[in-house]
């Protein structure tokens, strides 16, 4: 399996037309394809990060700033990111948007990429956080657009599930 | 010295600037002089305060930007500096108070104690250029006049007694001061016609 190039552009655009102009991200190989994108185009402000919780901080003062910013994230770097999440962003009122690479579920093969991804569903319920999954490349660019217009009315966090039917394909 | 002293040191400096303090005596003290509707008070969320300054600072280049942070808080996000030093915002100041102590949850000694962990030395070898370690109010007062006037990030490492206030609590929900600090950033981007972004 192969991360997928037309993909990884359509989730950009969708970034893109959502009016996002800042990203923060620690990169990760389904978002690799993605981030390469972000990092060459100069209406993106992109920080990346050493620990996914940074991101929560910058994401925070992003939102002060009164930039649109999305977080991009594994979900094993979510799991790392709560406290920043619960004592941050839920305990201030700061929305988030959160794409969140779920690595581990169906037709997972690694081993090591198992425990998370069977966690991260249920870590999402119990802080609250409202969540799609995005599968279709064709509904991405409008699920991203609402996730963040949500985690703005909210001002809460969300998040975006980027699933292995969006994100791989057969070579 | 007393990080009080040095924050009082401070305080008038701070009028035109953005402040993020970490929790407890550090954000107690500063509000103890006088709240202002630049100072965001991170009180959780430890080690996040110098990546909410970082965020600010990269966001906002016509603003300065002050973190005030702790040894405790620094220690548990060594990574911010590291990413700090890559992105280098010039109009980022960010002020370690170094007591040596978890003085907020009971006074236990941090790695920093008896100079076992070096915290100048760790940002100087994260990548960051400009930094100093005072132990002196005159030091300290000197150190921040030169990090205002330049237009590079500066790190001050500030050495401190391990004291804090006698009391702990503010008129100020902590929504309500998120609120407010982005409504003057808001209103500071209006009046400067968006030249502040």
């Amino acid at each position: 399996m192969t991360v997928s190039y037309e993909n990884s552009k359509v989730i950009f655009q969708g970034i893109k037309a959502a009016g996002i102009t800042s990203l923060s991200a620690l990169p990760e190989t389904w978002l690799g394809l993605l981030l390469q994108q972000a990092e060459k185009d100069p209406a993106v402000t992109m920080v990346q990060v050493a620990k996914e919780e940074e991101a929560i901080g910058i994401a925070a003062g992003a939102y002060f700033a009164g930039e649109r910013h999305v977080l991009l994230m594994q979900n094993h770097g979510f799991l790392a990111a709560i406290n920043g999440i619960v004592s941050l962003a839920q305990l201030y009122g700061i929305p988030l948007c959160m794409l969140i690479a779920l690595r581990g579920h169906w037709g997972e093969p690694y081993p090591w990429h198992t425990r998370g991804g069977i966690v991260t569903e249920g870590v999402l319920r119990a802080l609250g956080i409202p969540f799609e999954y995005a599968r279709d490349p064709a509904a991405v660019g409008r699920q991203i657009r609402e996730a963040y217009t949500f985690s703005q009315s909210a001002l809460a966090p969300v998040a975006l599930l980027l699933t292995r039917d969006l994100m791989e394909e057969a070579v | 010295m007393k990080r009080a002293e040095c924050i009082g040191m401070l305080y008038p400096e701070l009028e035109d600037k953005l402040v993020v303090t970490i929790m407890g005596a550090c954000a107690q003290e500063l509000y103890d002089l006088g709240h202002k509707e630049n100072f965001f008070y991170l009180q959780h969320a430890m080690g996040l305060a110098s990546s909410v300054g970082l965020g600010l600072a990269m966001h906002l280049p016509g603003e300065r930007i002050v973190v005030l942070d702790g040894d405790g808080s620094v220690l548990m996000n060594l990574g911010t500096l590291a990413t700090m030093a890559r992105y280098r915002p010039g109009n980022l100041v960010h002020i370690i108070f170094d007591n040596g102590s978890l003085l907020s949850t009971g006074g236990f000694d941090s790695h920093t104690t008896s100079g076992i962990t070096d915290l100048a030395a760790i940002a100087k070898g994260a990548g960051l250029e400009h930094v100093s370690a005072v132990d002196s109010v005159m030091d300290f007062g000197e150190a921040v006049i030169e990090a205002f006037k330049a237009d590079h990030l500066s790190v001050i490492v500030a050495k401190v007694t391990a004291v804090g206030p006698n009391h702990y609590g503010m008129d100020l929900s902590l929504p309500e001061n998120a609120f407010r600090f982005k409504r003057l950033i808001s209103e500071r981007k209006k009046r400067s016609g968006g030249a502040a972004s």
